[in-house]
């Protein structure tokens, strides 16, 4: 099957800087794809571009094999777009936001009108058909941008955080909604600051910092390649870190220490683990012996340091 | 559904949604294009006008009367246009969420436009309503103010589109409200007739494109066109163009991040 979204040394650079530096990817058909990354890595730009509403300032891009510089009415007919910001129409109730939006497309009203309530149903809100959207939670609100996105049986969906800023309640109720999205081979993009969103949803995701792709894969190849399976975190001052480090063979696993914490990352065969926290626990020290996350990764590749 | 929407249903459509918000304050809507151009006739048309002398052979009241249309189309198609139109554009995200759907910046433009030229319609056909009550409109010809209420409105609210594209706040429309409408308002031969002014006064109304529109109200209402008012209506309709092609390229710059 052809890829549904294929971007070739794709940079977008506006006037006094670059967003996207040149980067490089396929998403396939029925694949959840995220972008993951700080603050101006070049994740909304992208989703942007993919969105064809911002052109490619160079490089070729794909969506639904057409060129968003001559198809992008054509191309957003087929697309559902979650936007970062709740842009729902305040001055319209629940369900005239979604007949309102569905007017957009060259659909039929009464296709329109059935969509709306069974979309209301789907995303848990058939009881608030008439309430204004000031009324509606923040959860309420983010499911209902997921349900207008979808008016229009979009073949690609495009989600710029879609739970940042809810409760866990409600952002494990926009999940279990997704999965089922995906379930029915709706192909989606997804960008992310939550790294456990990204583990739990995304087949294959790249991590961007600075325009650029620094890596990109299924995120449980990502965790095996750049960290390893477990971590090891001691609380440790730089110099009690080098004290506890000392006369250690680390077998090859690597280590790292920021502020008051030392992280060692390990692999099933460093077997390293016990004798850490014999050591620990000889010195009295505080330790934690977890599991490895994509935000190791994610912190490993793009540094731990604010950059704003 | 591979097909795409045509240029003409994407701005039906974005001129629609402003419709079905509107039609919910449709009657505060209404009475607001009701209730001030009556105090205005009760107050300067019959309180006033009754120590002022005949106008061409007018009395005051039915001087003020067909001018009183189009002024409200200049006031309604302004303020939509102004705080309407960039409510839509920053705080709700209305522009931005429609530009994900297969809607272009042309058509959300073209769309907004037309909607101020169907506000100000019914603005202005509100107020012939009123002023034929106080049987200020002789002729059937005044139901032209209706066609001529859509364009001069299409116009305004062009004009106040493109003050929309530029402002960074709501602060910043003081300046075309009392620089530009204002005047407008108070210079365009609404309250006391051109002729007769200083010539350089009668100069300096030419420019102002409400002058022109109330000189094409006047005529219709008074049942009097000539071909000077073809004339005033031209100008009206090359203003419209101007400001709407304005507007366009002004919008789509904002909108084009």
């Amino acid at each position: 099957m052809s890829p549904v979204v294929e971007a070739c040394a794709l940079e977008k650079r506006y006037a006094d800087f670059v967003a996207v530096a040149g980067i490089d990817f396929q998403i396939a058909p029925g694949e959840c794809f995220g972008f993951l990354g700080p603050n101006g890595a070049g994740k909304t730009s992208t989703m942007r571009m993919l969105q064809s509403v911002s052109l490619p300032s160079a490089g070729t891009l794909r969506v639904l094999g057409m060129d968003p510089r001559h198809d992008g009415k054509r191309i957003r007919t087929r697309l559902g777009v979650c936007p970062q910001a709740d842009n729902l129409d305040p001055d319209l109730p629940v369900i005239d936001n979604l007949l309102v939006y569905g007017s957009y497309f060259p659909q039929a009203r009464a296709v329109t009108a059935r969509r709306a309530d069974e979309l209301l149903e789907f995303v848990a809100l058939g009881d608030k058909k008439n309430h204004a959207i000031p009324e509606l939670s923040g959860g309420m609100k983010r499911r209902l941008v997921i349900a207008r996105a979808l008016i229009n049986e979009p073949e690609l969906l495009l989600l710029d955080e879609p739970t940042t800023g809810l409760d866990p309640q409600a952002r494990h109720l926009i999940w279990t909604k997704l999965r089922e999205l995906r379930a029915r081979g709706v192909t989606m993009v997804l960008t992310t600051h939550y790294m456990d969103e990204a583990e739990r949803l995304c087949d294959r995701l790249v991590i961007m910092d600075g325009g650029k792709i620094l890596a990109q894969d299924s995120p449980r190849a990502l965790i095996d390649a750049h960290v390893g399976q477990e971590v090891f975190e001691l609380g440790a001052s730089a110099a009690e870190a080098r004290d506890f480090l000392a006369g250690l063979d680390l077998c090859g696993a690597s280590h790292e220490h920021t502020g008051d914490l030392l992280a060692v990352f390990l692999s099933a065969k460093h077997q390293l683990s016990e004798r850490l926290i014999e050591r620990a626990r000889g010195a009295g020290s505080r330790y934690l012996l977890r599991n490895a996350t994509l935000e190791d990764v994610f912190l490993k590749l793009t540094g731990r340091e604010l950059d704003e | 559904m591979t097909a795409s929407t045509s240029f003409l249903h994407g701005a039906a459509r974005v001129a629609g949604r402003n419709l079905t918000v509107w039609r919910r304050y449709a009657a505060a809507s209404a009475l607001g294009n009701f209730g001030e151009p009556l105090l205005y006739l009760i107050a300067l048309g019959y309180g006033l006008g009754r120590v002022v002398p005949p106008i061409d052979g007018l009395s005051y009241a039915e001087f003020l009367a067909p001018a009183l249309i189009v002024s409200t189309v200049m006031y309604t198609a302004t303020f939509e246009g102004t705080f309407g139109a960039y409510t839509r554009l920053t705080t709700q995200g209305t522009f931005e969420a429609i530009l994900a759907t297969p809607v272009t910046i042309s058509e959300i433009v073209t769309g907004e436009i037309l909607w101020g030229g169907l506000k100000s319609a019914f603005g202005a056909t509100v107020v012939l309503v009123v002023v034929r009550a106080f049987g200020l409109v002789p002729s059937w010809l005044a139901l032209g103010v209706l066609p001529l209420g859509f364009l001069a409105g299409a116009m305004f609210y062009a004009m106040a589109l493109c003050m929309t594209a530029l402002s960074k706040s709501y602060e910043f429309f003081n300046y075309y409200f009392t620089l530009l409408v204002a005047p407008m308002y108070l210079f365009s031969g609404v309250f006391f007739p051109l002729e007769g002014a200083p010539p350089w006064a009668h100069r300096l109304a030419q420019v102002l494109p409400l002058t022109h529109v109330v000189a094409v109200s006047r005529a219709l209402v008074r049942g009097q066109p000539s071909w000077h008012t073809v004339g005033h209506a031209a100008v009206v309709l090359g203003c419209a163009a101007a400001a709407m092609a304005l507007a366009a390229r002004l919008l789509r710059r904002r909108l084009q991040i």
